[in-house]
């Protein structure tokens, strides 16, 4: 059976090269816009992996992996956040949210996939 | 198409999109909105660009969008103030990011030195001593340990013991020690051996601590750095020691949480990421990995989106949109006018066939034409946009003019939500740049004079758009000198367009500078568009069915007006017979409809006729006659006479020989299949199944006058 | 229709069809259908060998007589006159011709090249002759069969 990510980022092209790599590996991927919207697609998800944008409207990733991690139903699932900034703060803050780990943009597909199945069974 | 490709099509029209955010973010900003929201959307919408261009190698880009982000992060966090000063600077950095953008889409070049110069003001905007040549990484207050390990080591080890114990955080984080030893055993033969000396009873175990422990011996040939990587998301949630089995001393380190260094191995890992960031870049995986690296750029045919066609959700702002592709709506549009012409055949076959207008069919097909209506309502609006799209683009043209010509201008929008169909807005854009450009160069006076005038320093142009009875008005207005109407009058004169005495109304006046001929390429300036002059523009609109003139109040300004129709693809029309011939008049530019009297219709000499009307004359134009359907013209008394009004107020009277009535006719391209042919706009499908022409009202009218001929093909 | 795939030279379906006469023939990768005759809407200041414009399903489509366009006498339309619709380029034009004969499969080497006659109207528009069963088709080309774009300035 093949994993679902659930893919979180504002833009409309890291949505469509992240669904891109994901699917040649053949994971399902469902995405969300922001983190409100993310929110509104685990409603009915349960993803085995989700990967997330730090920098989004309406709510951010932070905020997002926060409000996951206290979600009873949904809290251990891995979080990847994608970031252009390698910035050890923002790293440090999206790891104190929750994060499970992280990849730096522009990702490499190859280290994509390796990084969730470092998270992922 | 290479799915990449169309990622990158997508990416470009995403651009555009954050584009228009950004400078909608930063002139938000220049009138004052410190709104944090504001400030992060136009932060955002730099960041998605670079983003992207970092996906797909766009080095220039990626430069440039790395320095304004840092700036514009500098502002969101609020250690840079957003003065004046500093978002002029942005506006301006802003335009060079959108050529930037451009010339990495349709590969022209851009201005080099505008790039480096405002590459260097944002440099200054930024941290001080901040980061930059090509996309490096700022580390920030990162901490760097001397690296000290080293990853060779001489003669190599047989082995390596990864002694393994997790933290309550690592579980914390959603991390399974489970995975992490799978990964490890990919790297080679290994052994694992549990430590669960901590481990509690049962009754006192916590599910959520960590007590577990583990010793990996890994045989083979991995490589120090391969093992760090493995637990990179998980160090300083875990203890870690690795250390080599054999060969030479050990010097392999051990880290522990502090927070702020990183596992050397994950930062070497990560440069050499970032120095390779292409998405075929090779691998870090060892070879010996059995798990096959993903098959990095080689699409699948399966791939999920297709290239055309997709829906996605919502976006934040009123309501909820969805994304679709365009030729489905224009299929739907051709469909729905198909369905219109069809439901108008039915109905007149029905008529013919004799069933009463009160009966159930009669009904039911006056029901079905209600219907019909309404679904083509519908389904023009969806190609309906708002103006916006091409308002948007004249900020930076004004921007630009203004510069060129010195001249402070203010612009202001207003009607930026009204909605046309598409057709019309992407055909707006030209005549409105150059009536921009005209209303700065030429409408406004340079600041001394206007301050002898009175007037403030910085010059305002107005460009407004609102429905007006069925169409759209838009209109550029200045606060500049007015025409010149002595000026222009004479250069009319001297360019034989005009006699030197015909009465003329200062409104005819000022139209004047629409005939064709007015501006030479001398009188032009490069601004206003290089040897384009107002008759371009004029035609530009009357190609799409609509109207422009001129008002202007000498001292105070002046006023374009366009006047368009909502849509390219439906006419309501006016259905006359000519010489046995059925056309179609646009309704639109139909004022009254009269019945001449043989008394009223007075001979000038040969053809020419005239019609007077509450004691005017009106010049009375024979359609039949001026189309080459007969021969001869109606004679006096006879026929229906359409008056119309052009331009300036100038009117004519086309007389047919009756009207058959008045129907919203979906207008046909004569174009498509044949040539253009003078004096018919278009063409439409009646309910009789044939063909009719549409008439182009103002061709006739030009032709009779004797300043344009029909041609006649040979 | 189908590519056939020839080895004795390369193999042409052609269809033919009668004005007056004389019979004609033109490549049936051009042609999209056949309709019966339908009344055109004239087009002011036209050629007279345009004779108007149809209704095709909703598209507008130029009609051509085709004998007025090669010089003959002009077709006298009647409803058993047949309309060949062709694709030529972009657009989509009708023949106006009186009957369809035909569909002919042959090699090239059955088209024999023109002679000169010093006829412009044959220049321009026969690309062939061919000899079928004791009958002389004349093959068209449909390049420039619509009126020529008047290149003067109003």
């Amino acid at each position: 059976m093949s994993m679902t990510v659930l893919t979180v980022d504002d833009s409309r092209t890291m949505r469509e090269m992240l669904r891109l790599a994901l699917t040649d590996v053949g994971y399902r991927v469902v995405q969300a816009e922001d983190g409100v919207h993310g929110l509104e697609v685990l409603a009915h998800e349960t993803p085995d992996v989700i990967v997330t944008d730090i920098n989004m409207p309406r709510m951010d990733g932070f905020g997002f992996i926060e409000e996951v991690r206290s979600d009873p139903e949904h809290r251990r699932i891995p979080i990847l956040v994608l970031t252009t900034e390698s910035d050890a703060e923002k790293k440090n803050r999206a790891r104190m949210a929750g994060a499970t780990g992280w990849i730096v943009k522009p990702f490499n597909p190859v280290k994509l996939v390796d990084a969730i199945r470092r998270v992922a069974a | 198409m290479d799915p990449l490709e169309s990622i990158k099509e997508t990416f470009f029209q995403e651009c555009e999109e954050q584009l228009a955010e950004l400078e909608t973010g930063l002139l938000a900003m220049e009138e004052g909105d410190t709104d944090p929201e504001t400030i992060n959307a136009v932060f955002r919408a730099v960041h998605s660009i670079k983003g992207g261009a970092g996906a797909f190698s766009l080095e220039a880009l990626i430069r440039f969008a790395h320095v304004f982000e840092t700036a514009m992060d500098e502002t969101r966090s609020g250690r840079l103030a957003a003065s004046n000063e500093v978002v002029k600077i942005m506006l301006r950095a802003a335009d060079v990011l959108a050529d930037l953008v451009r010339a990495a889409r349709d590969g022209g070049s851009v201005d080099e030195a505008l790039t480096a110069a405002l590459t260097e003001e944002l440099k200054t905007l930024g941290p001080d001593g901040a980061d930059e040549a090509g996309g490096e990484e700022d580390w920030g207050d990162f901490e760097f340990k001397p690296a000290t390990v080293e990853l060779d080591l001489p003669p190599a080890p047989t082995g390596w013991r990864v002694r393994f114990k997790p933290r309550a955080d690592l579980y914390a984080k959603a991390n399974e020690a489970a995975i992490l030893l799978r990964e490890l055993t990919r790297l080679g033969p290994a052994e694992i051996e549990l430590d669960a000396r901590e481990l509690p009873a049962l009754s006192d175990l916590d599910p959520e601590a960590a007590h577990l422990a583990w010793t990996v011996t890994l045989s083979g040939e991995a490589d120090e750095a391969a093992i760090r990587e493995v637990f990179e998301f998980v160090d300083g949630d875990c203890e870690l020691e690795v250390t080599p089995i054999g060969g030479a001393a050990e010097t392999a380190e051990t880290t522990e949480d502090n927070g702020e260094t990183f596992d050397i191995g994950a930062l070497l890992a990560q440069v050499q990421a970032d120095a390779a960031p292409q998405p075929a870049a090779a691998p870090e995986i060892p070879t010996t990995s059995p798990a096959a690296p993903a098959p990095a750029a080689a699409p699948s045919p399966d791939t999920s989106s297709p290239p055309d066609g997709q829906a996605s959700a919502r976006k934040p702002e009123a309501g909820a949109t969805i994304r679709v592709d365009l030729e489905r709506v224009d299929r739907l549009i051709d469909l729905v006018g198909e369905l219109v012409i069809n439901q108008a055949m039915l109905s007149q076959r029905v008529m013919e066939a004799g069933f009463a207008r009160a009966s159930g069919v009669a009904m039911g097909l006056d029901e079905l034409e209600q219907l019909t209506r309404e679904i083509q309502d519908s389904v023009m609006a969806i190609r309906a946009q708002p103006v916006k799209s091409v308002f948007q683009r004249m900020p930076r043209l004004v921007r630009e003019v203004a510069a060129m010509t010195g001249k402070p201008v203010r612009l202001v929008t207003e009607g930026e939500g009204t909605e046309v169909d598409k057709t019309v807005i992407e055909r707006l854009a030209d005549p409105l740049t150059h009536m921009i450009r005209n209303a700065i160069d030429h409408g406004l006076e340079n600041p001394d004079r206007r301050a002898e005038a009175g007037k403030a320093a910085e010059g305002v142009v107005r460009l407004s758009a609102a429905h007006r009875s069925g169409r759209i008005v838009i209109e550029v207005a200045d606060d500049g000198g007015g025409i010149n109407r002595e000026r222009v009058k004479s250069i009319a004169v001297e360019r034989g367009l005009i006699a030197a005495d015909a009465p003329l109304s200062d409104e005819e006046i000022d139209n004047l500078i629409f005939m064709p001929g007015f501006s030479t390429a001398s009188e032009v300036s490069d601004i206003s568009g290089r040897g384009v002059g107002m008759d371009v523009v004029k035609r530009s609109i009357q190609a799409l069915g609509g109207r422009i003139n001129i008002s202007s109040r000498p001292g105070k300004g002046s006023t374009f007006t366009m006047s368009l129709p909502l849509t390219l693809a439906v006419l309501d029309g006016m259905v006359v017979d000519v010489a046995g011939q059925t056309l179609v008049a646009p309704i639109t530019a139909i004022v009254e409809t009269l019945l001449p009297k043989a008394s009223e219709v007075n001979s000038l000499g040969g053809n020419a006729r005239v019609i007077s009307i509450r004691g005017g004359y009106v010049p009375l134009i024979d359609v039949g006659l001026a189309l080459g359907y007969r021969a001869e013209p109606l004679p006096p008394g006879q026929g229906v006479a359409l008056l119309i009004e052009g331009e300036g107020g100038a009117r004519a009277a086309l007389l047919v020989d009756a009207i058959q009535g008045q129907r919203q006719v979906v207008i046909k391209s004569l174009e498509a299949n044949y040539r253009q042919v003078p004096g018919v706009a278009a063409a439409t499908i009646l309910g009789d199944g044939r063909v009719a022409l549409i008439l182009d009202i103002d061709t006739i009218v030009a032709v009779s006058r004797g300043t344009e001929t029909l041609r006649a093909a040979s | 229709m189908t590519e056939t795939h020839a080895n004795a030279g390369h193999l042409r379906e052609l269809i033919s069809f009668r004005i007056g006469a004389q019979e004609f023939c033109v490549d049936i990768m051009a042609v999209r259908e056949i309709r019966g005759w339908t009344a055109a809407t004239a087009l002011p200041q036209s050629p007279s060998f345009v004779c108007g414009v149809i209704n095709l399903r909703g598209a507008v489509l130029p009609i051509v007589d085709l004998a007025a366009r090669l010089g003959f006498e002009s077709s006298e339309t009647s409803e058993r006159s047949v309309i060949i619709v062709c694709q030529i380029g972009e657009q989509v034009v009708g023949l106006l011709v009186d009957a369809v004969s035909d569909i002919l499969s042959v090699t090239d080497d059955v088209i024999q090249a023109t002679p000169d006659v010093g006829s412009d109207t044959a220049k321009t528009f026969v690309r062939g002759l061919l000899a079928i069963e004791g009958r002389m088709i004349t093959m068209i080309g449909l390049e420039r069969i619509l009126p020529e774009l008047d290149l003067e300035a109003a």
